[in-house]
């Protein structure tokens, strides 16, 4: 049965890709759920962690790295990339959002926008680094290749046709975990409760003592150190980066989100394997060069229709 | 009609005379052919985001229905070969309608998810003018495109100055008629729904059909834009040149100029294309002749600084200069 193979191959690099992507949108939906900002630099913060990563397998030589070493080198990097991105989530809003709290939300979203331009330029010098690993630096806006660290063997067996590799492993071992924690921290923690109720009402959370700037940026934080470990799976997925790579993630995840239910964490994540298994399907089954059209579409339709999304029930406009 | 304000007089006197002083050819002539259209389409975002409150993300995509309409009604290598004129008259209205189209299903949304809508429809017009090369040429482009017609007389690609007037001519209209709509009833509803919607409509405005109008307007504007950029270059180009950067770039123009200012969307559009198509231009020439600018470091391109630049204009400009250059002036006591 070959299209039962083929449709279960889709299956699970949709499901795997879709994970990646779940990563990412949680990121949005957090940020969106506590200031409602688009946050729009969040795809490229992604993208400067794939090349923290990079860099990081450059200084240490981890590329040779092979065995058991190879999935320490693994660890070192997501712990990198977590911590870089968390801390340069948290930055970029201190420098470009936390002076406009009080502004109106267009200015809030244009200087999202700025945030995100700086941050696809930084990138672009990033990748004209003088390193083996940036091809010594010439050619700076090309895509670099990313070693690959984790195998690509069939865990199913050399004859099998549907391939599942140590790759899809790495994805839902990171990914799962993180959840679990997120739901953790955020349904049983101090900080946790702390958040959900700045979401809720920032001004009644301040005046019951919740140092709402804090909470803030601690949601930056956390969501930036997610898009961190999500660049170091997708490139260790996917073994190549680009500086441009941001927006397409970036769009693919905050599809997700919407379509999800922005603000819901589990709607970021159901909408994402959707996504993710939508890409793979189309790619598959259509052709490739509509892919992106057939996502925008989604998005499109989804915010004419149903703007609060799929898990979404509380549609809350503040007026 | 009232008389144009200082700033803007001013700016038509200076831009007119410019050219007198500047040869018949070259970079300036480049730069500001770009800074005319850009002009038209930041004047076009700025009735839909100055005026009227709405962001819009999606300029380059009204942009390339403009440049594509204006090819496929007068390129020879189709049927209709409408001629200049009718071609641009009929891009106009296209352009409006197609905002019609968009606006109709979406304006009922709030900000921020309006912006997501209109950045996705400019990723959609871009794959599908890809996508459907038989169509529209692929990177190639339609080409070539007829030129305009005085009477007897023909403005030829060559003759830079005269595009140049041509150029500043339609941005003067333009300039006229978004003044003139400022001040109508629409105008007026357009200002009003920006700075309360609630109760705009308890004064009986009726938002959407009021936001469909700005849409349409703005959309018509960027429309024309297109069709001169593809008329001045006797091609629409690929469909790259209608990415999101140009519509960021458009955004640029009206945020740095001052939103819902005439006079500030004209300033912001000679500072940010300026920038772009001049000072990096030029400094990309004195790299490469102080032997700098070499392939192999990427921090000696300036080309290689244009996002940077542009994400920090809009950054600072929001931060410390929230209202931009030249803010709008209250007249009458309004708002």
């Amino acid at each position: 049965m070959e299209w039962v193979d083929f449709f279960l191959q889709q299956l699970i690099t949709g499901l795997s890709n879709g994970m990646i992507i779940a990563l990412i949108a949680i990121g949005y939906t957090m940020v969106y759920g506590i200031i409602e900002l688009i946050n729009f630099a969040h795809g490229d913060l992604f993208m400067l962690g794939a090349f923290l990563a990079l860099t990081v397998v450059g200084l240490l030589g981890l590329g040779d790295w092979s065995g058991a070493s190879a999935w320490a080198a693994v660890v070192i990097m997501l712990i990198a990339s977590a911590g870089f991105c968390g801390v340069l989530n948290w930055g970029v809003d201190r420098l470009a959002y936390k002076p406009l709290r009080n502004a109106s939300k267009l200015s809030l979203l244009v200087s999202a926008i700025g945030a995100s331009f700086i941050l696809v330029n930084l990138g672009l010098f990033w990748g004209g680094l003088p390193m083996d690993v940036f091809a010594g630096g010439v050619a700076a806006a090309a895509p670099k290749d990313f070693p690959a660290l984790v195998p690509n063997t069939n865990l199913l067996g050399e004859e099998s046709l549907v391939q599942f590799t140590p790759k899809d492993v790495l994805v839902w071992a990171v990914t799962v975990p993180l959840m679990v924690g997120l739901t953790w921290i955020v349904t049983r923690t101090r900080l946790g409760k702390a958040m959900r109720a700045t979401a809720q009402n920032p001004v009644a959370a301040r005046l019951m003592g919740i140092d709402t700037d804090r909470v803030i940026g601690a949601t930056f934080l956390i969501g930036g150190a997610l898009g961190g470990f999500a660049s170091v799976i997708y490139s260790l997925y996917n073994n190549t980066i680009s500086f441009q790579m941001g927006y397409r993630a970036g769009m693919d995840a905050f599809t997700a989100a919407v379509l999800g239910g922005i603000g819901s964490m589990p709607g970021a994540v159901t909408g994402a394997l959707v996504i993710g298994l939508v890409r793979s399907m189309s790619d598959a089954y259509l052709e490739t060069r509509w892919t992106n059209t057939i996502v925008f579409g989604i998005l499109v339709l989804i915010l004419i229709f149903r703007p609060s999304g799929l898990l979404g029930s509380r549609a809350k406009e503040k007026v | 009609m009232r008389r144009l304000p200082m700033p803007i007089l001013a700016y038509f006197a200076v831009m007119s005379a410019l050219p007198l002083f500047m040869g018949t050819t070259g970079l300036f002539y480049d730069a500001f052919q770009a800074i005319f259209v850009f002009s038209l389409v930041g004047l076009g975002l700025n009735v839909v985001t100055g005026f009227t409150g709405l962001l819009n993300l999606g300029m380059a995509a009204f942009m390339a229905i403009g440049a594509y309409t204006f090819a496929i009604l007068t390129s020879d290598i189709y049927p209709f070969q409408i001629g200049f004129w009718w071609g641009i008259l009929a891009t106009v209205a296209i352009g409006a309608v197609a905002g019609f189209l968009l606006g109709a299903p979406t304006l009922g949304l709030s900000g921020d998810y309006l912006a997501i809508v209109t950045m996705g429809f400019g990723e959609i017009t871009l794959d599908v003018l890809k996508n459907l090369d038989a169509v529209t040429k692929g990177t190639q482009g339609i080409n070539p495109l007829p030129r305009p017609t005085f009477g007897p007389w023909t403005l030829e690609l060559q003759q830079e100055r005269g595009w140049y007037w041509l150029l500043l001519g339609f941005v003067l209209l333009a300039v006229l008629a978004v003044r003139r709509l400022e001040r109508s009833r629409s105008g007026r509803a357009w200002l009003s729904i920006r700075e309360d919607a609630l109760a705009s409509q308890c004064m009986g405005i009726p938002p959407k059909r009021t936001k469909m109008i700005a849409f349409a307007t703005g959309s018509a504007l960027a429309a024309l834009g297109g069709a001169l950029f593809a008329a001045l270059l006797s091609s629409t180009g690929e469909p790259a040149s209608y990415d999101f950067q140009v519509s960021i770039l458009a955004l640029c123009i009206v945020i740095v100029g001052g939103m819902g200012s005439v006079a500030g969307t004209l300033v912001g559009a000679v500072v940010m294309v300026g920038m772009n198509s001049l000072v990096l231009v030029k400094l990309a020439d004195w790299a490469g002749a102080a032997g700098v600018g070499n392939a192999s470091n990427v921090l000696a391109s300036p080309n290689n600084w244009k996002y940077l630049i542009f994400g920090l204009a809009l950054i600072l400009v929001v931060r410390l200069k929230p209202d931009g250059l030249l803010p709008p002036r209250l007249e009458g006591g309004s708002s």
